[in-house]
């Protein structure tokens, strides 16, 4: 199959652009993600939406994808204050604090989700399809969605580009400037929890994790220019999300959530080994080099003056 | 034994053996390794369900065991090349060997019982099927038999190793001079965590695992500064919430697992308002009590700088205070009720007054002040 059928096809067209879209945004948001060492924070928030999506059928009754995008996104951005408390507020570090939203709100996710299932209510069924992600059924209004949300969230981010680059960097220096750090943060994790809404449908909550971090890890190894890694970045998490629906909709039994992540971990293990500057290969090379130029047995001089 | 007995007690067991692990997880700062283990294993589970061609306790036990330290060491490895963040290495690693797994599964067992969402929240629900027999003997649920070994390693693994592991997790530095290599024990706690996930997993799943190992240890270590009790109170929240979130789950007729993930995070919500040190409700209140202690003092040296100057009778009314400090009224009067309670300040009518023990306090704030 030749990336023009894939765009030929009604259904394939969707999954791929869907694929596409979520590769972009995620991967430029997670740069920020990954640069302030909060790498593992998409795995907690996208976990944590899970309740907002059983928590927004209950009250709606409704199934429509902007109905349960939007309690998630909630659900989401709660984790994200809950969080925020814990690590400001207590001894409690981040990691823990991560894996107590996490699987807690994981957990009462599932109680709802189960509760609603065996309610006798046959309009529920396929709400689960969020837990692993189920990109052929994507259908051309949710890619306009996810387009849409996903164009916000970066608009956002080009307006506030400069402010979100210090806190990356130096948020120290961004509190003394008059930037409120924190508050920053909250907006900057927010924007996350959009990118993580997007990947609900595609790749669902367990797999997120990697497409908030994959594309981010694998850019930072080709420059150590900010922009060049946000675009980098967003063209990997797209090249995955596209090399992802071809790998899967050509056979049975495929899903494409997974093939989507494990396109990009070959995306970030070709980074890491061979990337110009930072490739280990290269770094490998270099060392042995240097190890046969150096003569060998030599004694140890004193230092001079001594 | 019923059915329900056996649920609940391997709750407890399962409580038990997660949370006291957890404590140590939780002080090494390594809650979200174990999050990345309990993901990781699905492919190995299925390497074990291929060699052993079909479903066996034992291939599927080593197979996720293998797994689990291929994730660990994998992750070390990515952070040592100095080139990825821990954080980021985890969260490379272990959506990578989920998502292996899921290929595997969906693609070469999609006919089989070994479907990932029995993965991601288990079924404890059937614990009391799943009997073990010894020629014609029944032993009673596999499960429990699984959870209480698993307990028991744990238990004694902690209790063997104890002095160990305390001091690798305070102080990797001084256990490493003495001649306890972190690096080994670092591993020999990832292989005991990679053995109870397994055994853990099959009964309540991949999420619960990681509240139980995570969530009670948490809550305990809002509760106490001592290790012993950090341990016994992790498992106590731990069995607690496993007796508590069954009878969730039957009102709800919901799923168990996450009905005990989901009290769990009740018992921490509760510790994190309430514990009386590291509580949330202790906190403000501390900070209040601070912020009028602070005011008074600055109340002392403000009258200490007037007392004895021609405009001292101006400066040292209760309303000047009000409109030279910024003070609003109820806030002079608490500040004035502290000061006047110690007999700092002595109240003439509108006139404040220091006492003796107020100047000899207001001068010792300010060398204290100029350090």
């Amino acid at each position: 199959m030749s990336i023009l059928d894939l765009f030929r096809d009604y259904t394939l067209r969707n999954v791929a652009l869907g694929a596409m879209v979520l590769g972009i945004v995620s991967g430029i948001l997670g740069c920020f993600a990954v640069l302030r060492r909060q790498g593992l924070l998409g795995d907690a928030l996208s976990h944590a939406a899970l309740p907002g999506i059983a928590i927004a059928y209950l009250l709606t009754g409704s199934k429509a994808p902007i109905v349960l995008l939007l309690g998630a996104g909630i659900a989401g951005w709660v984790g994200t204050l809950v969080i925020n408390r814990i690590v400001r507020d207590t001894r409690i570090s981040e990691d823990s604090a991560l894996g107590i939203v996490l699987s807690v709100f994981f957990g009462v996710g599932i109680l709802l989700l189960t509760y609603i299932a065996k309610r006798n209510d046959a309009n529920q069924a396929g709400l689960d399809r969020f837990l692993f992600g189920q990109a052929a059924t994507l259908v051309a209004t949710d890619v306009l969605t996810m387009s849409i949300l996903g164009g916000l969230a970066l608009g956002c981010l080009v307006l506030l580009y400069k402010e979100f680059k210090l806190l990356a960097f130096d948020p120290a220096f961004a509190a003394s400037l008059g930037f409120p750090p924190n508050r920053l943060g909250i907006l900057l994790t927010s924007l996350i929890v959009v990118a993580i809404v997007i990947g609900l449908q595609t790749v669902g909550v367990v797999l997120m994790a990697a497409m908030l971090v994959g594309p981010a890890v694998a850019a930072r190894q080709w420059t150590h220019r900010l922009s060049v890694m946000l675009v980098l970045s967003g063209v990997f998490g797209a090249s995955a999300g596209i090399a992802g629906t071809m790998l899967s909709l050509g056979q049975q039994h495929v899903p494409t959530g997974p093939m989507i992540i494990l396109s990009l971990t070959a995306i970030v293990t070709i980074s890491l080994l061979f990337a110009p500057a930072r490739g280990l290969v290269w770094a490998k090379i270099r060392q042995n080099h240097s190890l046969n130029n150096e003569p060998r047995n030599r004694e140890i001089q004193p230092a001079k003056g001594e | 034994m019923s059915s329900t007995f056996a649920i609940i007690l391997t709750g407890i067991l399962v409580a038990a053996a997660c949370a006291s692990l957890g404590c140590f997880l939780i002080l090494r700062r390594m809650a979200m390794l174990a999050d990345a283990i309990s993901h990781a294993i699905l492919p190995g589970l299925v390497a074990g369900y291929f060699i052993a061609q079909g479903p066996s306790l034992l291939a599927g036990f080593f197979g996720a065991a293998l797994a689990g330290l291929i994730t660990v060491g994998l992750v070390e490895l990515l952070k040592n090349t100095q080139r990825v963040g821990g954080e980021s290495a985890i969260g490379i690693v272990f959506p990578a060997m989920f998502a292996l797994g899921t290929f595997l599964v969906s693609k070469y067992y999609a006919d089989v019982h070994l479907d990932a969402d029995a993965v991601l929240y288990g079924n404890i629900e059937f614990v009391g099927f799943d009997h073990w027999y010894l020629g014609e003997t029944d032993l009673g649920p596999q499960s429990l038999w699984i959870m209480g070994c698993l307990c028991l390693i744990n238990l004694i693994f902690i209790s063997v190793f104890y002095k160990e592991l305390k001091l690798a997790t305070f102080d990797a530095g001084l256990a490493a001079t003495l001649g306890f290599s972190p690096i080994l024990i670092h591993y020999g706690l990832m292989a005991v965590v990679s053995i109870t996930t397994v055994g853990a997993f099959t009964a309540v799943g991949a999420i619960l695992v990681v509240a139980l190992m995570i969530v009670p240890a948490a809550t305990a270590y809002l509760l106490t500064d001592r290790l012993p009790w950090m341990i016994g109170l992790a498992i106590a929240a731990g069995a607690i919430a496993a007796v508590a979130g069954f009878g969730l789950a039957f009102m709800l007729n919901g799923s168990v697992a996450g009905a005990i993930a989901t009290v769990t995070g009740v018992e921490f919500g509760l510790a994190l308002l309430f514990s009386s040190k590291q509580g949330l409700v202790a906190r403000a209140q501390r900070l209040a009590r601070q912020r009028i202690q602070f005011a008074a003092d600055t109340l002392l040296v403000h009258l200490l700088q007037h007392e004895g100057s021609p405009d001292a009778a101006h400066e040292s009314t209760i309303d000047h205070l009000q409109s030279e400090l910024q003070w609003n009224n109820k806030f002079a009067q608490r500040v004035l009720d502290l000061a006047q309670r110690r007999s700092l300040v002595r109240c003439q009518g509108q006139q404040l007054e220091l006492t003796t023990s107020g100047r000899e306090r207001s001068q010792q704030v300010l060398q204290l002040g100029r350090g």
